[in-house]
């Protein structure tokens, strides 16, 4: 088994480095799962986003999530960075690898643990619309 | 009942409708996430909009609504997160 590696960073992500840290003779698979800034969202235009961590909380729940993730799948390495501050159009917010002797492991590991970050990790985006208005992303939340 | 002061980090929107990173809670000695919730809305109106959203943690970990808090804990109050 790897040593994992989490971080949160507030330098442009290097997803090359971080699939490396994953990397092994011992595996047949690596999966890289990366969030980019997206333009469009139900037809409103975003020109950058503003993301904001709790990054003690943040720490200790990406622990969590790496250690529900090994207790699903035989994984060999996994390795999760995510960015904070001002990103602009196509700019990588989060990168997660894993490693895995065979694929499937791989695959569905690095599904949940996407999906999980998105429900537990301390995190937070503010659009920047192309209108000029800023809207914090707060699931459940109606800001208008 | 001795009332004590808890320090709570806000974050996201929260940290900007009240227009602070730290507020500090009047609450009475013994109390809990619940109450504390409670003490936040009559203390802090400006979080109205985030009320019955906002979740707490303590000690870097969610807290269940009948935990007890101490003032030597580290609280922070956030809306749900979007990361990602």
């Amino acid at each position: 088994m790897k040593t994992d590696s989490i971080s949160i960073t507030d330098q442009p992500i290097d997803y090359a480095v971080l699939t490396e840290q994953v990397r092994s003779h011992e595996c047949g698979a690596v999966v890289l799962f990366m969030g980019t800034v997206r333009e469009m969202t139900a037809g409103k235009q975003t020109v950058a986003l503003d993301y904001e961590a709790y990054p003690e909380m943040a720490d200790q729940m990406l622990q969590q999530l790496i250690d529900e993730t090994r207790d699903q799948w035989d994984v060999h390495g996994i390795a999760i960075e995510h960015r904070v501050g001002h990103l602009t159009l196509g700019e990588i917010s989060v990168a997660i690898a894993v490693s895995s002797a065979h694929r499937k492991e791989a695959f569905e590991a690095g599904r949940f643990l996407i999906d999980r970050l998105k429900e537990i990790v301390p995190i937070w985006k503010k659009e920047n619309w192309s209108d000029g208005t800023t809207e914090w992303e707060h699931p459940g939340i109606k800001t208008e | 009942m001795t009332a004590q002061q808890i320090q709570v980090r806000l974050f996201a929107r929260a940290r900007e409708l009240a227009d602070s990173d730290l507020i500090s809670v009047q609450v009475g000695a013994g109390t809990t996430v619940a109450r504390l919730r409670q003490a936040i809305a009559e203390q802090y109106p400006s979080l109205q909009p985030l009320s019955g959203q906002l979740l707490i943690a303590v000690d870097n970990a969610y807290a269940g609504e009948e935990q007890l808090l101490t003032e030597a804990q580290e609280v922070a109050c956030f809306p749900p997160v979007s990361g990602g």
